[in-house]
């Protein structure tokens, strides 16, 4: 059982991520005010503190063995909001779905949004998350005007001008440059709740890259989604989603006086238990055909609701459930702009070896920003759930990280849950300057994750 | 830390010149372990396994000096192997002696050294890592029992009392540590071709420390509770554990 926020009770519990793998236990904090937030960092657990948002991160990033996760959503309000600028001030504990359910009757959307609406605006702080407009708009971070930040040196007001170095690791630096208390975010203006959507279908690969080179820079957001179990001439065929805002004039005359209303619907929730065995080469692979030509070869202006378009798995509660007990990881990486061949390659092998994967997630990335561990770059993401149980995964996954760091790219953190310790700094050059940022406000290691020990994020302390 | 498929980064093997533990050591170390601390009576002989767990490829080894018998410094030898080397992924319990039955039978203070090793000495060590791990919230607890075990032999009833006791000793820490993030791991061969079985006859279905070690790493990867080495061995046991007394007598074993 959770202890009410602000009880000031420690429950343990045994803590996964979204891909529900390598489970681990911690003490959880579960503050109502950020006086209890500085209680915990200033006497802190000899494992260390991580805060943890709603565990929508695939791996490891918000879970501490041994230690405290402080849990922020419990505080989840709006501290202020300007209405001319479409500027807002809220509780880092707030989820990016209820900050949308508040400023969207007013004309405002979150800047950048990611596949679920279940993140919370601090977790989107430390991932330094990206959406489908990121080709035009870049990452969350980028639309953030300032934080305060909880450190175990203490609190401070953080905006890119006055602290450069410690806004910038903290975007993309899970967690573990402090506790973010309350984010000033830009929002964008938007007339209605309804995005229009053009759909077309892609032969392949080739074709769907030379599709979004072409024709990305006419959309707001883009993605593509790629049957990875396609082989042959087919490898890599896709459907591609483009879209924008749509605008009042865009709607039937009859739906415009409620154009901002927006209901996101739950159809349904997956059962408790799945076996191990229900998503094999067989069904996924079936899926995925279904799933393809069931796609209009070419649609355009299609009207969909935001929340279909944005979150469509958010429909199925608990989806993550139906990968079985074991879990399942998500793999996404990004090579740069000119590195189309190690995506291919990437596609190829994970095609070759069968296996099962749903739908992979193809997105053109715009350019990067200031953040040592920010995860995009100007160059082809490619995300992508795999079941954990075949013995065959590890060691391709091992293979395409090779692949990734040879073509000058990098898997995303957020995500990672099985990474190579030593390809991290291949990946992230930067990574140095990080943490040394890292350390001048964290000097005695309280701030600690699974993640940052499994990949040696943070220098170890008491390593002999 | 483990990752999500399951692959450890550490090590701490008891029994650091242990056949099985160092074949299990090199299978790990060809996957994400890099840290392995070799725990052991003779010195000399752990540095020289230490070589060969380097030459596969680990960043870290280290030796440290351990005795099963010496129950009373466990919690010190713990403590220093839990504080200096971080996070420790996978303790595995890998000593044990096979003994002389008949020497055992006609001097009871040979069953009883042997009942201590086996038994007293891993129950003790197992206690002291389980606190260390059960703090650490994360970690497999692994003991080589053996399937001699499952059904006590007129042949060997010392050592297989011992692992008897040891098997249904970790059975019940792993219960007790259900949900602490911390598994126990209970792997249970048959026959292995090494130095303690040399000079006797391999009976079928007999196996090589490295075909255990790599059951032990799957089974350490998927989170089971129980393994036996070879697989098939947990449906002979299944036979043998319930036939009848008088039949069971009567089997050459």
């Amino acid at each position: 059982m959770a202890a009410e926020p602000g009880s000031g009770r420690l429950v343990t519990e045994l803590l996964t991520g979204w891909g529900r793998t390598a489970p681990s236990r911690a003490s959880v904090a579960r503050p109502a005010h950020l006086e209890e937030v500085h209680a915990v960092l200033g006497d802190p657990p000899s494992r260390g503190a991580i805060a943890r948002g709603l565990g929508r991160s695939y791996g490891d990033a918000a879970q501490c063995a041994g230690g405290t996760v402080i849990d922020v959503t419990g505080m989840a309000k709006v501290r202020g909001f300007d209405g001319e600028r479409g500027v807002v001030r809220v509780d880092a504990g707030i989820s990016l779905g209820e900050l949308t359910r508040l400023v969207l009757p007013l004309g405002w959307f979150p800047p950048v949004v990611p596949g679920t609406r279940h993140v919370t605006v601090g977790g989107a702080v430390a991932a330094d998350i990206h959406g489908k407009n990121h080709h035009v708009d870049g990452s969350f971070c980028d639309h953030v005007e300032g934080f305060t930040l909880l450190t175990p040196t203490g609190t401070v007001e953080v905006t890119p001008d006055s602290e450069p170095d410690l806004f910038w690791a903290t975007a993309g630096g899970m967690g573990l440059t402090g506790v973010v208390g309350e984010v000033t975010i830009r929002l964008q203006p938007v007339e209605t709740a309804f995005v229009r959507v053009d759909t077309e279908r892609a032969c392949d690969l080739d074709d769907a890259l030379a599709r979004m080179e072409e024709g990305d820079h006419r959309y707001r957001y883009s993605v593509a989604w790629i049957d990875c179990l396609a082989r042959g001439a087919s490898l890599g065929r896709a459907v591609l989603t483009r879209g924008g805002h749509a605008s009042l004039d865009d709607l039937p005359v009859k739906v415009r006086p409620k154009a901002l209303r927006a209901e996101p619907r739950v159809v349904g929730t997956a059962p408790p238990w799945a076996p191990q065995g229900l998503l094999n080469q067989a069904s996924v692979r079936a899926f995925n055909t279904v799933w393809f030509h069931r796609a209009p070869s070419l649609e355009r202006g299609r009207l969909q609701p935001l929340h279909r378009f944005f979150h469509p798995l958010d429909a199925v509660q608990g989806w993550n459930r139906v990968y079985g007990e074991r879990g399942f990881v998500q793999y996404q990486f990004v090579v740069p702009v000119g590195q189309e061949r190690a995506l291919a390659h990437a596609v190829e092998r994970l095609s070759a070896t069968r296996c099962p994967s749903f739908l992979a997630v193809l997105k053109r990335f715009g350019g990067h920003n200031d953040g040592p561990l920010s995860f995009p770059m100007a160059g082809w993401t490619l995300a992508l759930d795999l079941q954990v149980g075949p013995p065959r995964v590890g060691p391709v996954l091992d293979e395409l990280d090779e692949v990734v760091a040879e073509a000058g790219g990098r898997v995303y953190l957020a995500k990672d849950a099985r990474l190579r310790p030593e390809l991290l700094p291949v990946m992230y050059p930067r990574l140095d300057e990080w943490r040394r940022v890292q350390a001048k406000v964290d000097p005695t290691g309280v701030l600690r994750s699974d993640l940052a020990r499994r990949l040696g994020l943070v220098e170890r302390q008491g390593v002999g | 830390m483990r990752d999500a498929l399951g692959r450890p980064q550490s090590l701490l093997l008891l029994g650091g010149t242990s056949e099985i533990g160092l074949a299990t050591a090199r299978a790990l170390v060809s996957r994400r372990t890099r840290t392995v601390l070799l725990a052991g009576r003779h010195l000399d002989a752990l540095e020289k396994a230490a070589r060969g767990v380097r030459e596969a490829g680990a960043e870290r080894v280290e030796v440290l000096a351990f005795d099963a018998d010496d129950t009373r410094s466990h919690a010190a030898f713990a403590d220093h192997a839990f504080t200096h080397y971080g996070d420790i992924d996978v303790v595995l319990l890998a000593f044990g002696v096979l003994g002389d039955q008949r020497a055992a039978e006609e001097d009871p203070e040979r069953a009883v050294a042997l009942l201590r090793t086996n038994m007293v000495g891993a129950a003790s060590v197992g206690l002291h890592s389980a606190r260390h791990l059960r703090r650490q919230g994360h970690g497999t607890l692994v003991v080589l029992s053996s399937v001699a075990g499952e059904r006590a032999r007129r042949s060997n009833f010392v050592y297989g009392a011992s692992k008897a006791g040891l098997d249904a000793f970790f059975q019940g820490l792993g219960d007790s540590l259900w949900g602490s993030g911390v598994r126990v791991l209970v792997v249970r061969p048959g026959f292995v071709r090494t130095k303690m079985t040399a000079g006797l006859e391999p009976p079928p279905l007999s196996t090589t420390p490295e075909r255990v070690g790599d059951v032990i790493v799957r089974a350490v990867e998927t989170g089971a509770e129980e393994a036996w080495a070879p697989p098939p061995l947990r449906f002979v046991m299944i036979g043998l554990r319930h036939l009848p007394r008088p039949l069971f007598r009567k089997l050459k074993v």
